[in-house]
C-alpha cells in the first residue's frame, strides 16, 4: 500500500501515529466497497436569481403584467421558452438542459424558500446555508453536520472548489478545495517533498492550524494525483475550459474517478440582477447559460457516476415579480429550486403553485413560499443518501419535514 | 536590499554570540510592542520594534492617531508620483477616457490600455502604501473602511472608479468624521454605480406606480450603518430608495461641481414627503438624502454597529460586549468621531488583554503585506502581491458582494488556503519573487531581483524574536534556504 493511501485513510492523526502502524490491508478493502456511493453536489447561485424568469409560468396573465420588459415569450413564439408542462416553460438559454427534462431526470420545485422574511442577500444565504432560518448564533453549515451524519472519515469526503471555505461546509468536518480554473492541479512549491517536509515539522500539533495544514496537504495530495492521472487518461493532455463549465467538468471528473468524495459544492454569483436583467438575451440569460452548460457538463464528467448522483441547484431568495423601473427586479421571496440527477424522478416541476395575483403574493409583492427549501433537502438525504430521521435531525436541528416530496 | 547600521550591529552580535543564530540568546521582545505593532500596523518591518520600544507604546498610538504628524516615506511618495491617474477626480477620469470624434482603431486600443492603467495604478498604489507607508495605522483603517464600504471593481464602470473612489470618499475620513465618511461614499460615482442608485429614479409619469431599485436603500442600512437587525422594516428600505431617487452620474453636458461627476438629477427625483424610520422627511429634493444620512449616522444602532466592526477587527473575532457598548458610547458621545472611539479602543483594558495577544487569524492582505514588510524589501513591483492575492481569494477591489472581505478566522482558514499561504512564504522566503523591479525594467532581470535565500535569523529579530521553541526547532532542523520560507509561513506569523 501506498503511504499516501493511507495518509488519506488515517485521516487527521498525526503522523507519529501513522509512523507506529506499518501494515493495514482494511483500508484498501474499505475503499473498494464504498464505491458505489451515493453523491450529492450543490450549487449555489449566489445574489438571489429570478427563479420566475428561469421556470417561468407563462400560463399567468399576471406574470405578463407585472414584466412588461422583462418577461419572456409563451412556448412556440419566437425566443419563447421551451414548454415544461403546459404550465411552466423554460428559460431558453437552458436548453442544454431540456434533454434531462425530457429523460425524465430533471424536476424542479417551484415557489420553495426560507420561511424568514429576510431580504439580506448576507442573512438568506446564512440562514440557508447553516439550515436553520433567523439563527444568528450557529455558525455551522449544514453539510459538515451531513458529513458528521454520513462520515466516511477521510479528508476528501467533501470537496469545495474554490480557495475559500463557504458557511455551507463550514464546521468540525474537514473539507477539502479544488482551486478554480485550468491551472486547478499545476503543482506548487509547497509539493516539493523537501519543501513539504519542512513544514511537515513545523505543523506537526494538534491545534488548529496544524490540523488544517494536514488536512490541506492530504487532500491537495490526493485531488492532484487523481486529476494528473485523469488528465492524461481522458483529454490526451486538453486542458479543461476556464469558468464555471470548466470547473464544473473537473468536479465531475474527480468524483468519477474518487469514491471518497462524496459531497460536492459550488458557488456561482452574479443572479443580483437589479438593473437591465434582460429576457431572452441580457444579464441573466447569460449567466443562465453559462450554468446550463456547466450542468450539463458536469453530468457528462461524472460519467456511469451519474446514475448515483443527485445535483442540488439553489439560491437565497427570488425576486420581486414586477419589474422595477431600470428593467431589473429587487429581492424577493420564493424561488425555484432545481435537482437533477440519474434517479431523480424528473419531468415534474412540484410544490404546490401559490398563484401570481396580487392577494396571492407574499406581502403584494413576491412569489410566496409553499415549500420549506429543508424538505427538499431532508427529501434527497432520506431517498438519496438513505440518511435516517435522528441523522436528519441533527442535519437540520429542531425541523421536521412538513411534506414528503419524492423527488427520487 | 537596504540594512539600518543599528541592524548591521545587531547580526554582528549574534554572529558572534552563538554558532547557531538561531538560538542566539535574544531577549524575546515585550509582547505589549509586538501587540500594539501588530493591531495598528501591518506588521513589524525592520528596526520598527526598536522604533516602539524608544518612543513608548502611548506616544505611538498617538502619533498613528494623527497620520499627518509623521513624515511620510520619500520613497514611497516618489513612487506614488509616478503614478499619472492616481490622483484624478472622476470628472479628469472622463477626460482621461475620452474617445476623440471618429478615433481610428489605434486610438481606441490607446484608451482601452488607458482604461487598464486606473485600475492597474490603484491596485499598485494601495500595495505600495500598505507595505511602505510610515502612516500605517491609516492605512489599516482605508482596509477597514474599504470593506466596510465596498465597491467591486467588476461592476459595469466601477473599474475607472474604485481607485477615486478610495482617494477621494475613504483615505480622507477614514480616522474622521463617520458622517462625512458616510456622505463621501454615498455620493461617489463608484458607489452610485456598485449598488445601482445611479439607477433608481422616480416615474415621471404622475400616478405610475413608484418603480425604484432599492439596492443602496438596503445596503445602506443592514451594511453601512444601522445593521441588519437594526429595527428598519422593508417599509424603510422603499422610503429611503425613494427620498434616493434622482442621485445620479451627470451625462455629457449636464454640469457639475468640477470635481466629481455627481449629478442630482430633480426630474428623477419622488416629490412626496416621506416618512422614514417613523420621521417625517419633507419633500425637499436632494436634501431629503442628506437628511436620511444624518438619522442613520446618529442613530444608536449605527454607533453600535460600527463599534462592534471595529472591536472584531482590532481586538478577537469574538469581541466582548463590555467592549462594544464602550466604544458604541464613545462614538455617540463624539458624534461618530473615529479617532476618539480608536482612542477608547486602544486604551480598553480589553485591548490589552493577554488572550487576544496574537489571537486574529491574519486576512491574505494582512498576511501577504506583512509578510512582504518583515522583509525589508524595498517593493517595486507589486504585481506578484496582487497575483498573490488573487489566488488566496481576495484581490483588491475584487470583492463582488457589498459586505466586504470578512477579518474572522471562520472565513480565511481552510486546508487549502494554509498550501496556498505556505507556497507563497516559500517563494518569498527564498527570495524568488521579483519585488524589486518594477513592470517597465523587467522583473525576471536576475542582476535587479537575485534569487537568494532571504536570512531567516534577520527576520526572526524583526519579528521580535517571539517564535515558539517548537517553530524554532523545526527551522533549525530544516535545510538553510528554507529557512526563512518557514519564519514567515510559521504558525505564530499566520495571526497578529
Amino acid at each position: 500500500m501506498k503511504r499516501r493511501d493511507f495518509l488519506i485513510q488515517a485521516g487527521l492523526f498525526s503522523t507519529t501515529a501513522i509512523a507506529s502502524v506499518s501494515c493495514n490491508t482494511w483500508v484498501v478493502h474499505s475503499a473498494t466497497k464504498k464505491s458505489d456511493r451515493q453523491r450529492l453536489i450543490v450549487i449555489f447561485m449566489r445574489g438571489g436569481a429570478d427563479g420566475l424568469n428561469i421556470v417561468v409560468p407563462y400560463a399567468e396573465p399576471a406574470y405578463y403584467q407585472a414584466r412588461p420588459k422583462i418577461a419572456l415569450a409563451k412556448p412556440g413564439q419566437e425566443k419563447g421558452v421551451l414548454d415544461l408542462d403546459g404550465h411552466f416553460g423554460l428559460h431558453p438559454a437552458l436548453a442544454p438542459l431540456m434533454p434531462f427534462w425530457q429523460q425524465g431526470n430533471l424536476a424542479f420545485v417551484h415557489a420553495a424558500g426560507s420561511p424568514d422574511p429576510s431580504r439580506s442577500h448576507f442573512d438568506a444565504q446564512f440562514y440557508m446555508e447553516i439550515g436553520i432560518p433567523g439563527n444568528q448564533r450557529v455558525s455551522e453549515g449544514w453539510m459538515n453536520r451531513l458529513m458528521g451524519a454520513i462520515s466516511n472519515k477521510t479528508p476528501i469526503q467533501a470537496v469545495s472548489v474554490g480557495t475559500t471555505k463557504p458557511r455551507i461546509l463550514n464546521g468540525q468536518m474537514p473539507v477539502a478545495n479544488l482551486a478554480s480554473g485550468r491551472n486547478a492541479n499545476k503543482p506548487i512549491a509547497i509539493d516539493r517533498p523537501q519543501v513539504s517536509a519542512a513544514f511537515d515539522r513545523l505543523y506537526g500539533g494538534n491545534d488548529t492550524l496544524s490540523q488544517t495544514y494536514h488536512q490541506g496537504r492530504v487532500a491537495r495530495e490526493a485531488l492532484m494525483t487523481d486529476l494528473a492521472q485523469e488528465m492524461k487518461m481522458a483529454n490526451n493532455g486538453a486542458p479543461l475550459p476556464d469558468g464555471f463549465a470548466g470547473d464544473a467538468q473537473r468536479l465531475g471528473k474527480l468524483m468519477a474517478k474518487d469514491p471518497r468524495i462524496e459531497l460536492g459544492f459550488m458557488a456561482l454569483g452574479g443572479w443580483d440582477t437589479h438593473v437591465n436583467q434582460g429576457s431572452d438575451r441580457g444579464y441573466l440569460a447569460r449567466g443562465l447559460g453559462s450554468l446550463g452548460k456547466g450542468l450539463a457538463a458536469l453530468a457528462q464528467s461524472l460519467g456511469p457516476t451519474y446514475q448515483n448522483t443527485v445535483i442540488l441547484v439553489m439560491s437565497e431568495f427570488g425576486r420581486t415579480l414586477r419589474e422595477n423601473g431600470n428593467g431589473g427586479t429587487d429581492h424577493g421571496h420564493g424561488n425555484v429550486m432545481w435537482v437533477l440527477g440519474g434517479k431523480v424522478r424528473g419531468g415534474k416541476v412540484y410544490g404546490e403553485w401559490p398563484g401570481l395575483e396580487t392577494a396571492q403574493l407574499y406581502e403584494k409583492r413576491d412569489l410566496a413560499v409553499t415549500t420549506d427549501f429543508r424538505d427538499v433537502i431532508s427529501d434527497v438525504l432520506a431517498r438519496h443518501l438513505s440518511v435516517n430521521d435522528t441523522q436528519l435531525s441533527k442535519v437540520f436541528p429542531s425541523y421536521t419535514p412538513k411534506q414528503k416530496i419524492a423527488l427520487l | 536590499m537596504t540594512v539600518k547600521p543599528r541592524y548591521l550591529v545587531l547580526l554582528l552580535f549574534i554572529l558572534l554570540v552563538g554558532s547557531d543564530p538561531i538560538y542566539a540568546a535574544n531577549k524575546p521582545v515585550d509582547p505589549k510592542i509586538l501587540h500594539i505593532i501588530n493591531r495598528l500596523s501591518f506588521g513589524a518591518k525592520p528596526g520598527e520594534i526598536q522604533k516602539v520600544e524608544s518612543l513608548g507604546v502611548e506616544r505611538y498610538i498617538k502619533a498613528q492617531l494623527s497620520p499627518n504628524s509623521i513624515s511620510e516615506s520619500p520613497s514611497l511618495t516618489r513612487q506614488l508620483s509616478q503614478l499619472e491617474t492616481l490622483n484624478l477626480n472622476t470628472v479628469e477620469l472622463r477626460n482621461y477616457l475620452k474617445a476623440p470624434p471618429q478615433a481610428t482603431p489605434e486610438e481606441k486600443k490607446a484608451l482601452q490600455r488607458r482604461g487598464g492603467k486606473i485600475l492597474q495604478e490603484a491596485v499598485k498604489a494601495r500595495l505600495l502604501r500598505a507595505t511602505s507607508s510610515n502612516r500605517q495605522l491609516q492605512e489599516v483603517m482605508v482596509d477597514f473602511w474599504y470593506n466596510h464600504f465596498n465597491v467591486y471593481s467588476g461592476k459595469g464602470n466601477a473599474r475607472y472608479w474604485v481607485g477615486a473612489y478610495e482617494q477621494e470618499a475613504i483615505r480622507p475620513y477614514a480616522l474622521g468624521r463617520f458622517r462625512d465618511l458616510l456622505g463621501a461614499t454615498a455620493h461617489h460615482p463608484a458607489m452610485l454605480v456598485y449598488l445601482d442608485n445611479s439607477q433608481n429614479k422616480a416615474s415621471r409619469r404622475p400616478g405610475a406606480t413608484p418603480r425604484v431599485n432599492e439596492n443602496y436603500a438596503r445596503e445602506l442600512m443592514e451594511l453601512h450603518t444601522l445593521g441588519a437587525d437594526g429595527g428598519y422594516t422593508q417599509q424603510d428600505v422603499i422610503t429611503l430608495a425613494r427620498i434616493f431617487t434622482g442621485w445620479g452620474i451627470a451625462r455629457p453636458g449636464q454640469q457639475t461641481n468640477g470635481k466629481s461627476v455627481f449629478y442630482f438629477d430633480p426630474k428623477f427625483h419622488d416629490p412626496n414627503d416621506k416618512v422614514f424610520l417613523g420621521r417625517t422627511i419633507k419633500a425637499s429634493g436632494q436634501a431629503e438624502g442628506e437628511q436620511a444620512l444624518d438619522i442613520l449616522a446618529q442613530s444608536p444602532a449605527t454607533a453600535h454597529h460600527i463599534s462592534y466592526q471595529l472591536a472584531q477587527y482590532f481586538v478577537s473575532d469574538r469581541p466582548p460586549a463590555s467592549l462594544v457598548d464602550r466604544l458604541a458610547q464613545r462614538f455617540r458621545n463624539t458624534d461618530g468621531n473615529i479617532r476618539a472611539v480608536l482612542e477608547t479602543l486602544f486604551q480598553s483594558p480589553e485591548f490589552w488583554d493577554k488572550k487576544y495577544f496574537n489571537a486574529k487569524f491574519k486576512t491574505p492582505f494582512q498576511y501577504t503585506v506583512s509578510a512582504v514588510r518583515a522583509t525589508g524589501l524595498e517593493v517595486n513591483n507589486t504585481i506578484p502581491l496582487s497575483r498573490n492575492l488573487e489566488q488566496l481569494e481576495m484581490p483588491v477591489y475584487g470583492c463582488r458582494t457589498p459586505d466586504g472581505y470578512k477579518n474572522t478566522q471562520d472565513v480565511w482558514l481552510n486546508p487549502e488556503a494554509m498550501n496556498r499561504r505556505l507556497n507563497f512564504a516559500t517563494a518569498l522566503g527564498s527570495g524568488r519573487l521579483p519585488l524589486l523591479g518594477t513592470a517597465n525594467n523587467q522583473p525576471k532581470n536576475k542582476s535587479i531581483n537575485p534569487v537568494q535565500p532571504l536570512d531567516a535569523t534577520q527576520l526572526i529579530n524583526t519579528l521580535g524574536n517571539s517564535l515558539s521553541p517548537k517553530t524554532q526547532s523545526a527551522i533549525a532542523a530544516s535545510p538553510p534556504e528554507l529557512k526563512a520560507a518557514l519564519v514567515l509561513g510559521s504558525p505564530e506569523f499566520m495571526r497578529r
